[in-house]
């Protein structure tokens, strides 16, 4: 006999669908629980039905419920060797191209995009260079438009940035004010932000490169597998596509459709 | 105490592991027996400083007689399997007993929690989950424990008075009775035994 805590999150995910359009019925299901949980303590409701009631009438209250439904962690230069792989194995391919399309789906509050456009800009790129970031929260979008990040962190950011083979002193790209770094804004020229779902939307440009790392874990293998299909309709012939550092084709039926170029980073190519 | 020897536990289907400081040593003692083909899973979170790279499962691997992974996002659970979870991601088990990768915030300033595997292999297994919680600094694993419990599964706690660290086993009996309080030859022997007795 299912749990009547169970049934009450599948009607809330539902009714969110049917309300919002935001489709969270394929993410992972123990991660949305427990996000959920912790929802239903910041707005004092003892049950998910309690929940439902209160974001069904209340949009509002839904763009509250989303802030805790998306997990914006993230770090600029995280994972440093991938970047430094990007820089030796990807850049010299793409300097190839004329010019260069990118997409970083699921960009959360930017920091993705930031580390991509000074990783570019390093290697005389950027201004060839249109990124589009994407994601279903308007609120870390804003943020992300924003380039505003906290002192503390971007220090810790700055060693990465270092291992990730920065060539500059990090402190360059930003100023800083009070307790915050505001990043240079012409390192976000070329960037168009805009409201994308990898569960619900369809391709929308040609792309060379993708980058859409520490998303699809929070997808079901049914859902990681649309995402890769949109990818490989929009990557060109001999496309990239990077991965977070515990995401894999492996598992998926897409597998065949790319090949690795550097496994240990998750740089893959479109075959 | 009660004396898991003699009332072999029956209908196990998986087995989760919580450790801490100390838990190396703890988790080398208590899995050092287990035969080559032992049939269950056992999915282990041991905190560690938060590297880029584990060794983990590596340096169990050469030490012990069954396989040995880092668990990987989406992959499904295997039989005789020991799986660890990786630094910097928490650990999930999903209700079609496959594994999953996550990164929300820590908890007890540890990702890995092992509260979150607890608890969502709790989820997946019910009465059949075996949970035991070792050495440790921290209170991460006392609400899972207590969560698994709630679920009908079989909670061990190492004996605190030969743990290395008695603060992770000390919270759970805060929080709750287990159904075993035992040293780590003790729970060494009652993993054999589970193998022992088929459902």
């Amino acid at each position: 006999m299912e749990k009547s805590s169970d049934i009450e999150l599948r009607l809330l995910i539902e009714a969110i669908y049917l309300k919002y359009s935001y489709d969270f019925r394929d993410y992972s299901g123990a991660s949305v629980k427990r996000r959920v949980a912790h929802a239903m303590r910041q707005f004092d409701c003892a049950t998910i039905s309690a929940l439902q009631e209160r974001v069904l009438h209340d949009p509002a209250a839904f763009m509250q419920l989303l802030q805790f439904l998306t997990i914006p962690v993230s770090e600029m230069f995280r994972d440093p060797s991938h970047f430094l792989a990007i820089r030796q194995e990807v850049v010299p391919l793409l300097k190839t191209y004329p010019s260069i399309k990118i997409w970083i789906a699921g960009c959360s509050t930017g920091e993705e995009v930031y580390s991509m456009a000074i990783l570019l800009r390093e290697e005389g790129l950027l201004e060839r260079t249109i990124i589009y970031a994407t994601d279903i929260n308007p609120a870390s979008l804003d943020k992300a438009k924003q380039g505003i990040f906290s002192l503390e962190n971007v220090r810790a950011y700055t060693s990465n940035y270092q291992q990730a083979g920065g060539q500059r002193s990090f402190a360059d790209y930003y100023t800083a004010a009070y307790d915050y770094a505001i990043f240079d804004k012409t390192l976000r020229e070329n960037v168009t932000f805009a409201d994308h779902s990898l569960a619900t939307d369809s391709v929308f440009s040609e792309t060379q490169l993708i980058s859409c790392r520490n998303v699809l874990i929070y997808f079901n293998k049914k859902l990681q597998d649309r995402a890769f299909g949109l990818f490989h309709e929009s990557l060109c012939h001999r496309g990239f596509l990077v991965l977070g550092s515990k995401e894999t084709l492996d598992f998926s039926g897409y597998s065949k459709h790319f090949e690795p170029l550097v496994k240990q980073e998750r740089i893959y190519r479109k075959s | 105490m009660n004396d898991a020897a003699a009332s072999p536990i029956r209908g196990i289907e998986a087995i989760v592991v919580g450790a801490s400081a100390g838990g190396v040593e703890a988790l080398l003692s208590i899995f050092g027996e287990l035969p080559q083909g032992f049939a269950l899973p056992i999915i282990a979170v041991l905190h560690l400083p938060d590297e880029r790279r584990s060794q983990l499962a590596e340096v169990f691997a050469r030490r012990l007689r069954i396989p040995v992974r880092e668990a990987r996002d989406k992959e499904a659970i295997e039989p005789g399997t020991l799986y660890f979870a990786g630094p910097g991601y928490h650990l999930s088990v999903e209700q079609d007993r496959s594994l999953s990768l996550s990164q929300e915030e820590r908890v007890h300033h540890s990702r890995p929690s092992i509260d979150f595997l607890f608890t969502s292999a709790a989820d997946a297994y019910g009465s059949g989950l075996l949970a035991i919680l070792l050495t440790g600094a921290n209170q991460d694993g006392a609400r899972g424990l207590a969560y698994v419990k709630q679920q009908h599964g079989i909670t061990v706690v190492q004996d605190p008075a030969e743990a290395r660290v008695d603060v992770m086993p000390r919270a759970a009996l805060a929080l709750q009775t287990p159904d075993h309080i035992l040293t780590l030859g003790r729970i060494g022997s009652l993993l054999v035994l589970l193998e022992s007795t088929p459902c």
